[in-house]
């Protein structure tokens, strides 16, 4: 299982009403109705990986995410998750607003892109980087919102959330030297768990 | 099984020829309207075996020209067409026949052996005909969990059915939560709109305006209704299909005639040929006093009436795992018809999985055998399938 799933997983408390959007093929959905005892639903548009959740047995929604969860009351939920997807969504400050309208808490996970490997390959070679985690050209990258961490960290700051919890991720040895203590720098991917202020 | 032979099994995906069953079911029937059936009359097939729990059942609720048959052959005859979701039920199929046993009545109202409008009334001795007592959907719901105690059903591991057949799968989930495991439904919606009642009133005047309708007693005058019949199919028909399928199939095509100059022979276009051969068709082998009764509960059926019309305070009493389906270009139950249900069901907490099925089959789709559609019911049935299996292990 990907490693920001097991991080994630640790942090969802038990028998949780969860919603996982943008739920790919249902993985984590799936390990966390059997490990955690989650209730919820997985929210998805990719007709594959629709098929693949019904199979994995994950109450998945088919559903294009835009802007809003409209659909969706006031704190339906006790968690909503969104593991790498807020770089592709058009509005993620909109999204990251819903996600705390329709559950208490939220956990967000996402490529970094102020990691040393994405700015060394803009400001050596000048192009737009292409990396292990971020493996598309500038084209046809679904990701039309990239941040860093502390970008993330300020929109959270300005938007008045709370960070329950952080981690970050990394591969390489040197990011995973120093992620802990340059995070912004060296981690590949974040994973932040926020919570409403108050 | 004795109901079916291996007669026509050359295909192995078929569950073959069946034979029609029958029950004179004498347990009162209290209808919504007040009325009562001492005795009915309800005519089902069955396919596949029941396993010795009798945990594998699967009710398949029929739509408005729907009936028992639903798969395989009545006879041998390579000409005979199958059943009407026989794309869906057999050896292998989404609805599989060597996991489940899957039970098709025709409905109380119907024109195809149950107790309906065309059938003797008991106390005149003549056809109900336009007497036969308005029904509900719950009508439906009771006398189909009579047909299940018959059978010795307890729990349906599945209920399912498109177009009116998913709001019989509904209103059965809120009836009998604690009997029913799985409810499917496909191409549905919780109530009709203005526009589908529209249609369903134009049905409904071109039946009542035909002369022979004798105001509904044609079966004592020895007459059928059959131009009014055909052209309330006509009406019906054209909203299951898509603009863009009659754009495919059939275009500005003529049938007959031409648009030369110095022709004057008229013209009828594919499309007017298509909808009269499929009117009269359906006129040979339908009842017009069903079709009014049919049309009728349909119009009258809200989901959440006596829940304060609020959706979610209906599905709160359910216990069973939904599977919802829609399909793109359906325009008489629209996919936002389905969202609703979803909506209403996350709400209520209850476990859903919704897909929209990408077709121009339309309403139709539901019948269809595209491969997405075939593909998640498919898996969605095999983890039932597995369910069941697993209670039978943990039980013994």
């Amino acid at each position: 299982m990907r490693v920001d799933f097991e991080i994630v997983k640790s942090w969802v408390p038990e028998g949780a009403h969860v919603l996982d959007l943008a739920c790919g093929d249902g993985t984590l959905m799936s390990s966390l109705m059997k490990d955690c005892k989650v209730t919820g639903y997985g929210l998805e548009n990719d007709e594959q990986s629709i098929s693949e959740c019904i199979q994995k047995g994950v109450s998945v929604i088919e559903k294009e995410l835009v802007r809003d969860l409209d659909s969706f009351q006031d704190n339906a939920f006790d968690l909503v998750i969104m593991t790498q997807a807020i770089q592709v969504m058009k509005y993620p400050d909109v999204i990251l607003d819903e996600m705390l309208r329709v559950g208490r808490q939220c956990i967000v996970t996402f490529p970094n892109f102020g990691n040393l490997g994405a700015r060394a390959h803009l400001a050596l070679r000048g192009k737009m980087p292409v990396t292990k985690n971020l493996p598309y050209q500038w084209f046809d990258t679904p990701n039309i919102h990239f941040c860093t961490v502390a970008d993330f960290r300020a929109l959270c700051k300005t938007k008045g959330y709370h960070f329950l919890n952080e981690a970050t991720l990394a591969e390489q040895t040197i990011n995973k030297l120093f992620k802990d203590i340059r995070p912004n720098l060296f981690a590949e991917t974040a994973i932040y768990h926020l919570t409403k202020a108050g | 099984m004795t109901n079916q032979s291996s007669q026509r099994s050359d295909d192995k995906t078929s569950v073959g020829v069946v034979i029609p069953q029958s029950v004179d079911i004498k347990d009162p029937l209290k209808l919504a309207c007040g009325q009562v059936f001492n005795q009915y009359h309800l005519v089902y097939e069955t396919y596949g075996v029941l396993n010795t729990d009798k945990t594998n059942a699967i009710l398949i609720c029929h739509a408005l020209s729907g009936h028992h048959h639903a798969a395989g052959f009545h006879t041998d005859n390579p000409q005979e067409k199958p059943g009407w979701w026989d794309s869906c039920i057999g050896p292998g199929k989404p609805i599989d026949t060597n996991k489940f046993f899957v039970v098709v009545p025709n409905n109380i109202g119907g024109c195809h052996g149950t107790t309906g409008p065309s059938s003797i009334n008991p106390e005149t001795n003549k056809a109900w005909g336009p007497d036969f007592p308005p029904l509900r959907f719950r009508d439906w719901v009771d006398s189909q969990a009579q047909l299940a105690d018959h059978l010795g059903i307890q729990v349906w591991a599945a209920i399912i059915g498109g177009s009116l057949g998913g709001m019989q799968a509904m209103r059965w989930s809120l009836e009998y939560p604690d009997r029913v495991k799985h409810c499917l439904v496909i191409a549905s919606a919780m109530n009709l709109t203005p526009q589908n009642i529209a249609f369903n009133e134009m049905a409904r005047q071109a039946i009542i305006s035909d002369p022979n309708f004798c105001g509904g007693r044609y079966l004592d005058e020895e007459k059928k209704p059959v131009k009014g019949l055909a052209l309330a199919r006509m009406i019906g028909h054209v909203t299951y299909l898509s603009q863009s399928q009659l754009e495919d199939r059939f275009g500005r095509d003529l049938r007959e005639g031409s648009f030369e100059r110095g022709n004057n022979n008229p013209v009828q276009f594919e499309i007017e040929s298509y909808l009269n051969y499929k009117g009269d068709q359906f006129a040979e082998t339908f009842d017009a006093n069903t079709y009014l009764v049919i049309t009728r509960m349909l119009d009258v059926f809200d989901l959440a009436r006596e829940y304060n019309h609020d959706p979610v305070v209906a599905f709160s009493n359910a216990t069973c795992k939904y599977f919802v389906a829609s399909f793109s270009t359906d325009w008489r139950f629209a996919p936002d018809r389905s969202k609703e249900i979803v909506n209403a069901l996350v709400a209520a907490k209850k476990e859903v999985t919704y897909v929209n099925i990408e077709t121009d089959r339309g309403h139709d789709g539901f019948l269809s055998n595209t491969p997405r559609y075939i593909k998640d019911l498919t898996s969605y049935l095999t983890n039932v399938a597995n369910e069941v299996n697993e209670e039978l292990s943990g039980a013994s």
